[in-house]
């Protein structure tokens, strides 16, 4: 059979998202919704097939099963093809024994052979872990332009923040010269997005270089980029300066919600020539009821609203009875908010349920102490009973 | 039993009614009217085939189909895009001597017999598309099997007015269930037992009715056998008791959609266990803005409200500007309200315009309707 794709993409999409707490406990972090009816692994998936690119793998390993489920065929993002299409690649036995996923690097690694039966010239790595609309075939070409056998996308980021992300040093040109993960100082503010593509013949020959190296951790950053700019390989950055958002944190994922509310919003999802699309269950337009107040809020179907509702990301099938208030959260697929309570600058997982005058969060400014202060969490499938506190700051991953 | 679900055909008509809403119809078909801020009228009965696991559907239609080909696609969102069956389009299909075009279902199944019987199909249910329902098709076949009718004619007793049974059947039930007379397009206001025009039967039986009636030049299903044969056969009355909704005009396509509003109904109609499915479009979820002030509307995603919105269903991509007013009102696909404009009793087609400061309105027993793409200035 004739398989051969100029590029394929590999998603990785198998890491914990520990920073996430009660959110990743049970789902995958690419799983996590976002914007009331995308999970984050929308982004990279969409992005791939508005750019073209339909063979992708999707790397997975930690609480795969929300995700399998949910990536299915992929015909939501219309990658159910003949040739190529989404695959959901999880580790697997080979005659020589069985290992999971150690490290971003070995997991390309183990599925070389998947990447072999399109034989591709190039391959895109992409992480389900950030929020961004980005045309990868606009990097294919410059990639292709400078004759590079590594790309990777960066974006210039506030030098305080520098030192959470791998910095590259540059040239004009943007031929790299210098990498460093998570610099303690850094000297630079070009900030790797962890999306890169690779020639394909020159990443193999370094995940099998890599792989070989009993010493090394099998890693992209720690690695595979250092070996190459070592070897005088030809490594590009790719400038980037779109709205790009890693939503590694509570708080970050909080924010990234938040600003789809601003009035001038970074990130536009009702643009019809880039669209994001999502894998939804069959809903009907949501219900504003008779008692509800809603402002400067998304609320997507399937949702029965009768209380009040202010600066809020309000997902799919999610009820708020009359007399409760959300304001300043994040509610995700199917969360409950009885009669009475409060949930304010919060995130309620999936299919929680919030009881009659509980308070969930509380608004910065009645904190004294502001290092007591931070967006209260109630993980998935979860009771808060009538009348609970959950405090600022409080993450619960069990009912109370 | 002896069958399962996979061995029923489903038949949808998805023409008949179209001159009840000559406004909504005037483009398109009953089956593809847009309704309850998502759907499209075929949707309920698709859906509720497809969830009672029949995975062969055909939809018999005559006319401006269009609109229900483009929706349709390739069946997957109803789960009927088989590799054996699924969901088929009959067009008209001409012959020598006509065009192809069916005055009445008789005739249009007549020209569909092949398809029929390729089917293999033990049973066959027949529907309109001009019904807001969720039936269950399971349970209509164990009954139809159980009581061992001949045909098994879905209905409702209710109290009705002249005009929603002036176009319609009614039904005269015996203590058995069966029916014993017919009274067709009498507008008969009062308590009635009214035909949903949703029959379930044998295919043998089926295809023998529509040979022998076509022959003699009868071409209404209605007329011609469920009032012609109702001594001859044994009808039985199936009582429907859910939620649903007739659309025989366009004050009670109005009524219908508003009916929505209520919570009940609308979680009666897309049950958790048998949702109703559509064609989705990708659309985000919707955005209220600053100023926006809704209250008791049914707002689909892709809508972006920045005035007020009282009462009204909203389609996908609605946009309400700044300072508007829209009450009372049905809004389709993409219509746009501008800013301080005022939209009060209206049913807006898809892709209209209301400029900004324009106001239009309309007595709230009368709604009024604006053609598709129409800019009102």
């Amino acid at each position: 059979m004739f398989n051969k794709k100029e590029c394929v993409a590999m998603l990785l999409a198998g890491g914990q998202g520990s920073r996430l707490y009660a959110l990743t406990k049970t789902v995958a972090k690419p799983a996590v919704p976002y914007g009331g009816k995308y999970r984050i692994i929308d982004f990279p998936l969409s992005n791939c097939v508005n750019s073209g690119i339909d063979t992708v793998g999707v790397l997975t390993q930690y609480q795969p099963l929300v995700l399998n489920e949910y990536v299915g065929n992929g015909q939501a993002w219309n990658l159910d093809r003949i040739h190529g299409g989404v695959h959901i690649l999880p580790p697997y036995q080979t005659a020589s024994g069985a290992q999971w996923y150690e490290g971003t690097a070995n997991a390309i690694y183990q599925n070389l052979s998947f990447i072999d039966r399109y034989d591709p010239e190039y391959v895109v790595i992409l992480s389900g872990d950030h929020i961004y609309k980005m045309d990868y075939s606009k990097m294919l070409r410059f990639h292709k332009e400078k004759g590079a056998e590594c790309t990777i996308a960066v974006i210039d980021v506030p030098i305080h923040e520098a030192s959470r992300f791998g910095i590259m040093f540059a040239h004009d040109d943007g031929s790299v010269y210098d990498f460093v993960e998570k610099p303690k100082e850094p000297k630079s503010t070009l900030a790797s997005m962890g999306i890169y593509i690779f020639s394909y013949k020159t990443l193999k020959k370094y995940l099998i270089e890599n792989e070989n190296d009993k010493e090394a951790t099998k890693d992209f950053g720690k690695n595979i980029i250092p070996a190459l700019l070592q070897n005088g390989e030809k490594v590009y950055a790719y400038r980037f300066d779109g709205y790009w958002k890693d939503v590694g944190t509570i708080d970050s994922l909080w924010d990234a919600n938040m600003e789809l509310l601003a009035v001038d919003v970074d990130l536009d999802l009702y643009d019809p020539s880039w669209r994001i699309y999502s894998n939804n269950d069959s809903a009907a337009p949501h219900i504003i009821g008779k008692n509800a107040k809603i402002q400067s809020s998304m609320v997507t179907n399937g949702c029965n609203i009768d209380g009040t509702v202010d600066f809020s990301v309000i997902s799919g099938g999610v009820t708020v009875e009359e007399g409760a208030l959300v304001q300043y959260s994040v509610l995700f697929p199917g969360a409950v908010v009885k009669k009475g309570a409060v949930v304010e600058y919060a995130i309620v997982g999936e299919d929680s349920v919030i009881g009659e005058g509980a308070h969930v969060g509380a608004a910065p400014e009645t904190i004294e102490n502001k290092d007591e202060w931070g967006v209260a969490v109630v993980g998935h499938y979860l009771n808060v009973s009538d009348g609970a506190k959950v405090a600022p700051k409080q993450i619960i991953s069990e009912s109370i | 039993m002896s069958y399962n679900m996979t061995n029923v055909l489903g038949l949808l008509f998805a023409n008949t009614h179209e001159g009840s809403v000559p406004e909504l119809a005037a483009k398109r078909t009953t089956a593809s009217i847009p309704f309850g801020g998502r759907f499209r009228m075929v949707d309920f009965l698709l859906s509720g085939m497809s969830n009672s696991g029949m995975s062969k559907v055909g939809i018999i239609t005559r006319s401006n189909y269009q609109s229900l080909l483009d929706h349709i696609g390739s069946a997957r969102p109803w789960d009927l895009a088989r590799t054996d069956g699924g969901l088929t389009l009959l067009a008209p299909f001409g012959r020598n001597n006509d065009n192809g075009l069916f005055k009445g279902k008789l005739d249009a199944l007549s020209s569909c017999l092949s398809y029929i019987r390729h089917t293999g199909c033990e049973y066959v249910v027949l529907s309109d598309c001009d019904l807001v329902i969720n039936p269950d098709f399971t349970h209509l076949l164990d009954v139809h099997i159980e009581s061992g009718a001949d045909i098994t004619a879905v209905c409702h007793t209710d109290s009705y007015t002249e005009e929603e049974t002036k176009d319609s059947a009614c039904f005269k039930v015996g203590s058995s269930g069966r029916v014993e007379a017919v009274s067709i397009n009498r507008a008969l206001a009062g308590k009635r037992t009214m035909d949903l025009n949703i029959y379930v039967m044998k295919t043998s039986l089926l295809l023998s009715l529509v040979e022998d009636l076509v022959s003699l030049g009868k071409f209404s299903f209605s007329v011609d056998v469920i009032q012609g044969k109702c001594a001859e056969l044994n009808i039985h009355a199936y009582e429907f008791s859910g939620f649903y909704r007739r659309i025989c005009d366009l004050e009670s396509y109005y009524h219908a959609n508003m009916a929505l509003l209520d919570y009940k109904n609308l979680s009666q109609l897309n049950l958790r266990e048998r949702p109703i499915y559509t064609k989705d479009r990708a659309d985000a979820p919707a955005k209220y803005g600053y100023d926006s002030k809704v209250n008791n509307s049914l707002v689909a995603n892709g809508c972006v409200i920045e005035g007020v919105v009282e009462n009204s269903i909203l389609f996908r991509g609605v946009k309400v500007a700044k300072g508007a007013v829209v009450r009372n009102s049905i809004l389709m696909q993409d219509c746009s309200v501008g800013e301080n404009a005022t939209v009060e009793n209206i049913i807006t087609d898809k892709n209209v315009t209301v400029g900004d400061g324009v106001s239009v309105t309309s007595a709230e027993s009368c709604p009024l309707f604006i053609a598709k793409g129409r800019t009102v200035k």
